[in-house]
């Protein structure tokens, strides 16, 4: 005898009406009342057909709920529970996969000391002040990087170039030279190369500014938000806060730069939690276009790392910035809060991730020596190594990463309906917390579910209230096709 | 589908998948009806609910060499409920597993003190002979 069972999915309601999203698929259904009532039925004990048409009969015509049994057994979304559970498939990627985005790290050296950095505190992994590698990256390197990034694109005809650092305008003067050079060798091969940088703005002088509007360049600012909370972290290396130095220089950079949005990354620590406050400031007072966040990257146990607790005030105040998101778009306003797009656009394309990000796949870091890696978190380790740009891309290193690190290997995922989307979470946030990049990142799998909850309401929301909104995702490339 | 509605693209694209079966069959006189038996498609893949999970393995020590730590069930280190490293400290305070460590009260007080982080300077602990 047949006995049905729930399959892998999650509930939300939205807009006063249930939604389903189904794992692995990532398909968003809404449901009627009869769908609702046999999911509800089903998730509290397993039945067989006939019980469950006999017991919600009462409530619904016997054809009717026949129909919905049916429907929802063809989606998955309910099945047989004898059934033996399969394997999650393992599909790699067809190789060689192009290369989409490449991310150079021109300089290791900073001249801000930001306590809770990846690249110098305690948790680093490069060694950039006594290290073998080369402290900025010379011309011709950044050249040779070029032509790699140009031939591992493969028939793509868009490249993605990002630079990077250390702080990234310290070696502006090879900076230039590489765009000036990139443009014209992709103009000779028929491609295009779309170019932008992270910076920390202390640099950011009227000459530099008016190159990067000239030549498009896509900037993005890591600002930790108003004055004491910038001072609190982003310090010099006298330890002076960084705030009085870089707020005139980004005004001036936005009054300027008007050709590609600008937008802001705030590192969230566990003294820099007040986000709304954040976000005004960056939004309203500073004038960004977009605000992201992103917790801390650190071994646990550092003054500066987030709590548990601290992650529910995280998410409390991302919940209430995703709600003004919601409202925003619902009129067809802009809304800065970039985390919430990003995370609509992959659930409206049904995104169900193999890997958790495209490092490795079609994103590379190359170190100021020119050895590429996984990404630019983990250009210039030796262990993360994965070719190097005169040789091109060691594909097998490559291959025996994608075998390592895929999302039917992490157990601890198999069970969880947030994967599709999270996929284990970032390779270097597990490095730094438990030494392997193949450890799935359980210390957040709390603040991901909830958050991609978060998500699924606004995008179940505004499915029904604007739906024309969520339309233009499916003319834009995805995000990780984007620069990082 | 009546009682389900495809909202994102991946629901778009599931809806076209399922469609195929649901197609109608033509009977006796000619006409259409729904085919019986709606699950052909996916019989045909086992049917049930394919996207269950495999057999989920436990936040803990490996069941594979229980107990100990020294591979998880793909023979790796990394499905461990630690990083080995970690066992120095955690394994014989904590797990039942006696692992052998000195006598820090008594004759080695100072066993660990060249390790600050058991993941890092693990290298730097010595042997102890009593």
């Amino acid at each position: 005898m047949m006995v049905l069972g729930s399959g892998e999915y999650h509930r939300f309601e939205a807009a006063g009406r249930p939604f389903v999203y189904l794992v692995p698929s990532a398909a968003v259904f809404a449901l009627d009342d009869a769908a609702d009532a046999v999911l509800r039925a089903l998730a509290q004990r397993g039945r067989t057909r006939d019980e469950l048409v006999g017991e919600l009969s009462d409530l619904f015509p016997r054809s009717e709920l026949d129909e919905t049994i049916s429907e929802l057994e063809r989606v998955r979304a309910i099945g047989d529970v004898h059934v033996p559970d399969k394997p999650l498939p393992k599909f790699f990627p067809l190789m060689p996969f192009p290369l989409t985005t490449m991310v150079l790290n021109v300089t290791n050296q900073c001249n801000l000391s930001c306590t809770y950095c990846y690249e110098y505190s305690e948790d680093k992994i490069v060694d950039t002040e006594n290290g073998k590698k080369p402290k900025f990256m010379t011309e011709e390197t950044a050249r040779e990087s070029v032509e790699f990034m140009l031939k591992e694109s493969g028939a793509n005809r868009m490249a993605h170039l990002t630079f990077f650092g250390g702080e990234t305008l310290m070696n502006f003067p090879v900076l230039q030279k590489t765009v000036a050079y990139a443009r014209e060798r992709a103009a000779e091969l028929g491609k295009e190369v779309d170019f932008s940088l992270t910076t920390n703005a202390t640099l950011l002088r009227p000459d530099v500014i008016e190159f990067l509007a000239e030549n498009r360049i896509g900037v993005t600012i890591s600002i930790d938000g108003p004055k004491e909370m910038q001072d609190k972290f982003r310090v010099f290396h006298n330890g002076a806060g960084s705030y009085d130095i870089v707020a005139p220089k980004i005004k001036e950079l936005l009054r300027r730069h008007r050709s590609r949005p600008i937008g802001a990354r705030v590192t969230l620590t566990s003294g820099v939690l007040d986000i709304k406050r954040i976000f005004r400031h960056l939004t309203e007072d500073i004038g960004f276009w977009e605000v992201g966040f992103a917790p801390v990257t650190t071994s646990p146990g550092r003054d500066y790392a987030i709590s548990t607790g601290g992650m529910d005030t995280v998410l409390a105040q991302f919940s209430e910035l995703a709600d003004e998101f919601l409202e925003a778009a619902v009129a067809n306003r802009h809304h800065g809060f970039s985390n919430v797009k990003d995370t609509l656009e992959e659930i409206h394309k049904g995104v169900s991730k193999a890997y958790p990000c495209g490092a490795g796949l079609g994103l590379m870091g190359v170190a100021t020596d020119g050895d590429v890696a996984l990404c630019h978190r983990f250009a210039g380790s030796d262990s993360h190594k994965m070719g190097d740009v005169r040789t091109g891309i060691d594909r097998n290193a490559q291959m025996a990463f994608l075998e390592k690190h895929h999302i039917a290997d992490k157990t601890d995922c198999s069970t969880c309906w947030a994967r599709p989307l999270c996929s284990g979470g970032c390779y270097h946030e597990a490095y730094t917390r438990y030494g392997e990049t193949t450890r799935p990142n359980l210390h957040f799998c709390e603040w991901i579910r909830g958050w991609t909850d978060v998500c699924l309401r606004v995008y179940g929301e505004l499915s029904e209230r604007n739906p024309a909104y969520l339309a233009q995702f499916d003319h834009m490339e995805s995000v990780a096709e984007r620069a990082v | 589908m009546k009682h389900l509605k495809p909202v994102n693209s991946k629901a778009g694209r599931v809806m076209e998948y399922v469609r195929a079966p649901e197609a109608v069959a033509v009977n006796d006189v000619g006409s259409t009806v729904p085919a019986q038996g709606d699950v052909v498609a996916l019989q045909g893949q086992g049917g049930g609910t394919p996207q269950q999970a495999p057999p989920h393995i436990p936040l803990g020590c490996s069941t594979v060499f229980s107990p100990g730590w020294e591979a998880d069930r793909t023979g790796g280190t990394a499905g461990l409920c630690q990083p080995v490293e970690r066992d120095l400290f955690d394994c014989h305070l904590g797990c039942y597993w006696p692992a052998q460590v000195p006598d820090q009260l008594n004759h080695a007080p100072n066993w660990t003190a060249t390790c600050a982080v058991a993941q890092k300077d693990w290298r730097k602990i010595d042997l102890v002979f009593p």
